[in-house]
């Protein structure tokens, strides 16, 4: 075969996007000496064409006729003053080339099947540069180490892509003989993140069958037992020591979060913490399933890879739950270091905050939007605590026949993988990000970063609705972390298992049997076929070119056997791989932290402060981000998370039609206060519960139809004061989900968000609890948005503001953290949340916004832009505590349960009527002017500021 | 009445065909949805419908450059099919990653008066993806998917929707010659830069048509307005709003019942 190489270029007069966006990022790295950087796109190809085909294929497929020019074989340095640099950036060998892909299928629709091809990115550097430089350009900006190799010059060569193939050679972990140190030695030598009790009742098992394991077996039991796979931290016994008394859990999960699930009992529920999403009914005939992942570790080394399989494999929940859904909604969550934090203060082995936040946003972008899955809701939180450990939240949420919720798999049923191939990406995924991350783990664990190709997805997503609709398969399920180990262990765990290892179709050929059964290569998932089906199944999936693979059989002997070449290389009982891993008893500690509010004095005039929240990072619009998800692909979105009369203003939550031809509607939000849990976990958990709801309420969702999940993000948990705080939590939970009869259908920790620096310091997320939530809007037409509507209707505060400035963003601010954490009234909360629910349902609110992080200042201050409208207001209308005397704790309180809502003054007996024996107020009304006015008790204007002043703050701070 | 038959092409990476479907069904058509590998197996499939319709998506991954791979497959089994439909006078519409598919082929504005070399459409001039709404002012009068002179508002949703021509010549006939289907506007109808103009389109083309009028593509996605509630602001207007994608979809109808429905054997 020939080897081609073609350039392709930017044509001058057209702009270099790309190059343009590589310069931006040198130059905030300080280095300004570049004074352009011009990017090519390099193909090599191994194929028998001619120099004449191989014109057509760069003129009419490579390269575009109008905007870009080509260049077969390598091109020189261009010619000029300026010194050049050339970098060329290629991926790494076996890992996934989508584009190299479609080139191939491109050429053989040309005419000449068979052809290789690998891309890579060429990057011309003009301006004075030292070596050092390149390197940092190159780590930084241009490539990313774990998936990327860099070639500096025009005469270095790429990286061989050719492996050599893999011979069988079994391999023994010998164990049986080990003393403790040699057991702990044997886990952390090969990465098994197993501890000494662990591996003690691996030890056992195996000397009861009288052998030593393989490697691939260990690596099984390794998975399967991962913090990430069996959440063995939150299921485990817990001592509680707090206020000098001792509260005993047998099991944490089951007697909070489940429990509250259980004792609500709700009959709308059809399968909850048991599939891979929890279900719930939709209408007569669908059910809706939701479920939040975090992908934090991978997303830390490779933001935009990390996030991208983030996304790409919480999609896959949804796709295998019950029999299949297809997936209608996107969500996603952040957590970031700030990203103005100078360089230099970055520790070594993480990567600037910043860069993470654009790489992160783009990977969702990128694999959301191909998947044409919309991404409707989310929410962006900045702490310098999450530096080390980014937390990446991504959401899905699918539509189901009700028929269709439970899977099936039969002994004889054949195992079918479909989707992509295997390869050597995501190797130990689930045993790595049950751990803690160190300045080596860039390095130590590049393998473990999986590589994402959202229309192998998509395809295989197009497919498998046909395949469901047309009855071809018993069970499905997704191969996330642990891979075709934890797909085909979990889906044969209660018949047994055989496959074939070496009947796995792969991306490449070296792979031993024990990388591609814990391999997590992304896009794959695993069906059960009934033998009679097997031609109809592998059909349907050619038909449009998507991978199945028959790879082994369900048995009834409760083993798992693998085999490669006919030779056995493993024998499980399913039983020890699901239920040996020993149970744990942990102690966990609560002790309040001794806090004070600051003392300052009180002013008269707090415009300067409101302006400074409504720009701080986690008040700010994030407009920037959510214009690049598409929010109304699939054309069901109602209430979209941008609103009011210039499409800009902050919508609670989202809503959207899964049908086009029903008017019933899903509303969709989240709610998480990581401050809080500075002061009380407790607290910051029912917050997020009630701020979730809040969110709901305000666009029109039913609040009894309200369905919670939960993500606990931690740090390491096996330090009783780090556990204790996720107790506090996690009672919380059980305690707003029953007060609000909202139950929990799903949830997954992350614990072990900690960093270690190279200095000997730990940095540690705050406890953060993210709350996700839905519900049903009965007809989608009453839906309301947070834009003030109209001059003339009148304003009400529903909910109580209470002297609780504690853990706000008034006090971050001033970097304070203060002590009166927003507490919740569990009997008033969902007293008020029905009120105006049915206000609402009654059609008496032209608009409704959650006071959340900012409090009421804030909240009026948004309404009146996203509205284009001023607002007066008057605090001598506000329902308050006694206590919330200071006019700063008033306007920026951010206590629970609150409630501002617009009506027209035509609605005003019948909407005072239902809020009867309610706290709520009447505190102004919208205007026809042009500011935000807000008087005190005194009658003073404590605030009094241009509406597009106001939203100038809000809109600058992340406007990138 | 014989029915309007309207294909929706799906292919790897599309992802707007079940939405762009009902649209169809919402105007009047009877709408399928069919793989690209089907009519490649069967020629003569393409020739049952009155309407084809390349809707949005990201085909094979918008790999290369949007557009590119699927535009490349077409052209190497399909031109014949295609070119034929077009010929008996049948409706191509293409929605976003549709019109990149369209343009790439050469389809628009093409039939015989441009190369392919003479239009093209690249990276949005903000180097990113973005979804907003827009206001599109029609600038022909042959475009059987238009009604002239109305001002339409819709959403569009891409990183690569600029609008490109290889020189001022082709530029100006696609201006004088009636190609340019619509332009972004402001509420006003006045040109203006980003973000009327979302991508930095030359002269603001938002869509293209053909000399017949009966091929239209644009960047902006039709299919995402035909119900009131899926305005960015309905909240704020009236019972009586009026969604104005639906009434592309409506024009493209009523002209294969008025014109196609007797010479089709279907």
């Amino acid at each position: 075969m020939k080897q081609w190489r073609f350039e392709v270029f930017n044509r001058a007069g057209f702009s270099d996007v790309h190059g343009n966006g590589v310069l931006e990022d040198i130059r905030e790295l300080g280095i300004a000496s570049i004074e352009a950087v011009q990017s090519a796109k390099v193909f090599l190809i191994e194929a028998d064409f001619d120099s004449a085909f191989a014109d057509r294929v760069a003129r009419e497929l490579l390269s575009d006729p109008v905007c870009e020019e080509y260049y077969v074989g390598r091109s020189s340095a261009p010619a000029g003053l300026a010194r050049a640099t050339l970098i060329e950036v290629h991926l790494k060998s076996g890992v996934t080339d989508p584009v190299a892909e479609s080139v191939m299928t491109a050429i053989s629709d040309m005419g000449v099947p068979g052809a290789h091809v690998r891309t890579a990115r060429k990057y011309v550097l003009l301006g004075e540069v030292r070596p050092a430089q390149i390197e940092t350009i190159a780590k930084r900006v241009l490539a990313n180490d774990c998936i990327e190799d860099v070639v500096v010059g025009d005469e270095a060569e790429p990286p061989s892509p050719h492996l050599s193939p893999y011979e069988l050679n079994i391999t023994y972990w010998p164990i049986r003989d080990l003393d403790d140190a040699g057991l702990e030695a044997l886990s952390k030598g090969r990465d098994l993140f197993l501890n000494l009790t662990e591996m003690k009742a691996i030890q056992a098992y195996f000397r009861r069958l009288e052998r030593e394991p393989t490697d691939i077996e260990l690596e099984s039991l390794a998975q399967t037992w991962s913090e990430h796979c069996v959440h063995k931290t939150l299921r485990s016994a817990v001592e509680l020591t707090m206020d000098g008394q001792t509260i005993h859990f047998d099991n944490l999960l089951k007697e909070t979060v489940f429990k509250a699930t259980q004792d609500l009992d709700k009959d709308w529920c059809i399968s909850v913490f048991a599939d891979n999403a929890g279900v719930v009914d939709f209408d007569e005939e669908s059910a809706v399933c939701f479920k939040v992942e975090t992908h934090n570790h991978p997303s830390a080394l490779d933001p935009y890879g990390g996030a991208a399989t983030g996304i790409g494999g919480v999609i896959r929940d949804p796709m295998g739950t019950g029999m299949g859904a297809r997936p209608i909604a996107n969500t996603d969550i952040f957590c970031f270091g700030e990203p103005d934090m100078p360089l230099g203060e970055v520790p070594k082995g993480v990567l600037h905050p910043r860069r993470i936040m654009k790489g992160v946003v783009a990977g969702v972008r990128d694999y959301g939007n191909r998947m044409g899955i919309p991404t409707v809701n989310g929410a962006i939180y900045f702490d310098d605590r999450y530096l080390g450990n980014p937390l990446v939240f991504c959401g899905n949420i699918g539509l189901m026949d009700k028929d269709k919720a439970f899977k099936h798999p039969q002994s004889g049923n054949l195992i079918v993988v479909v989707g992509g191939r295997t390869g050597r990406d995501g190797i130990h995924g689930a045993t790595f990000s049950s751990g803690e991350m160190t300045h080596e783990h860039e390095t130590v664990f590049s393998h473990a970063v999986q590589i994402g190709n959202a229309i192998t997805e998509k395809k295989m997503l197009d497919v498998l609705l046909q395949a469901n609709e047309a009855g071809l398969y018993e069970a499905i399920t997704d191969c996330g972390a642990g891979g075709l180990s934890s797909a085909v262990g979990e889906m044969g765990a209660e018949l047994g298992a055989e496959v074939d290892l070496d009947t796995v179709p792969l991306k490449y050929t070296g792979l031993s049997y024990t990388e591609i059964w814990i391999s997590e290569a992304q896009e794959r998932m695993v069906i059960a076929v009934k033998p009679e089906n097997r031609e109809a199944i592998l059909k349907i999936f050619e038909s449009e070119n998507v991978d199945a693979t028959v790879i082994g059989r369900f048995t009834n002997d409760r083993k798992l056997r693998l085999r490669y070449n006919g030779q056995q290389v493993a024998e499980l009982d399913m039983d020890f791989l699901h239920d040996g891993v020993p149970k744990y008893s942990r102690k966990a500690v609560w002790a309040a932290p001794t806090l004070s509010e600051p003392a300052e004095a009180e002013k008269d005039n707090y415009n300067d402060e409101l302006l400074g929240v409504l720009s701080s990072y986690n008040v700010a619009s994030k407009e920037w981000v959510i214009r690049q998800y598409d929010h109304e692909v699939q054309g069901g979105s109602v209430v979209k998370p941008l609103v009011g009369i210039a499409n800009d203003g902050p919508g609670d939550a989202a809503v959207i039609q899964p049908k086009p031809t029903s008017s019933r509607g899903l509303a969709i939000s989240c709610g998480m206060n990581p401050l809080y849990g500075d002061i009380d976990p407790y607290w910051m958990a029912l917050a997020g519960i009630d701020e979730a709801v809040r969110n709901l309420i305000c666009v029109g969702g039913r609040v009894d139809r309200i369905a919670l999940l939960d993500n606990f993000c931690w740090g390491n948990c096996t330090h009783p004061r780090t556990f204790g705080t996720l107790v506090r939590a996690a009672q919380a939970c059980y305690d707003g989900a029953m007060a609000y009869g909202a139950p929990f259908i799903s949830g997954k920790d992350s614990l072990n968000n900690e960093f270690a620096c190279e200095d000997g310091t730990t940095i540690r997320i705050p406890p953060t609890l993210l709350i996700s939530a839905m519900s049903i809007v009965d007809d989608v037409e009453r839906c309301v948005t947070m834009d003030a509507k109209r001059p003339g209707n009148l304003l009400f505060v529903v909910g109580r503001t209470g002297n609780e400035l504690g853990g706000s963003h008034y006090h971050k601010l001033r970097g304070q953290l203060g002590a009166n954490v927003p507490k919740l009234d569990l009997e008033l909360a969902p007293r008020i949340a029905r009120k105006v629910a049915q206000a609402i349902a009654d059609g008496l609110v032209a608009s409704c916004h959650d006071c959340s992080e900012g409090g009421l200042a804030v909240a009026l201050a948004e309404m009146a832009f996203a509205g284009g409208l001023g607002i007066e207001a008057d605090l001598r209308g506000l329902p308050a505590s006694k206590d919330c005397t200071r006019l700063d704790a008033q306007l920026f309180s951010e206590s629970n349960s609150r409630y501002v809502v617009e009506v027209d003054p035509r609605h005003y007996d019948a909407f005072a009527k239902l809020m009867l024996n309610l706290p709520f107020g009447q505190i102004g009304k919208v205007t026809a002017g042009s500011k935000l006015v807000v008087r005190s008790q005194d009658g003073d204007n404590a605030i009094d500021v241009e509406i597009d002043i106001l939203k100038q703050a809000w809109q600058r701070t992340l406007d990138w | 009445m014989a029915e309007v038959r309207a294909l929706v092409l799906r292919a790897a990476g599309v992802n707007c065909d079940m939405e762009t479907q009902h649209a169809l069904e919402l105007a009047g058509a009877k709408a399928h949805r069919v793989h690209v590998n089907r009519l490649i197996e069967d020629k003569s499939l393409l020739g049952r419908y009155h309407i084809v319709v390349f809707p949005g998506g990201f085909s094979y991954g918008d790999d290369v450059a949007a557009g590119r791979i699927l535009a490349n497959q077409i052209v190497h089994h399909l031109a014949e099919p295609i070119r034929r439909f077009i010929d008996d006078g049948k409706l191509v519409l293409g929605i976003c990653n549709g019109f990149q598919v369209l343009v790439k082929m050469g389809v628009l504005p093409g039939n015989g008066a441009f190369k392919q070399e003479h239009v093209t459409i690249t990276y949005n001039d903000s180097g990113k993806f973005e979804d907003r709404w827009v206001h599109l002012l029609p600038q022909t009068d042959r475009c059987v998917f238009i009604e002239p002179q109305r001002q339409i508002y819709l959403p569009v949703a891409h990183g690569e929707g600029k609008v490109v021509t290889a020189d001022a010549e082709t530029l100006e006939r696609l201006k004088s010659e009636g190609y340019i289907a619509y332009k972004y506007v402001g509420p006003d109808g006045e040109e203006g830069p980003y973000p009327i103009n979302p991508n930095g389109s030359v002269e603001s083309i938002a869509g293209l048509t053909d000399s017949t009028g009966r091929v239209m593509g644009l960047m902006p996605h039709p299919e995402r307005f035909v119900r009131r509630t899926q305005h960015p602001h309905w909240t704020r207007l009236g019972e009586d709003l009026d969604p104005d994608g639906i009434k592309i979809f409506r024009n493209a109808v009523r002209y294969a019942q008025e014109n196609l429905l007797q010479s089709c054997s279907a």
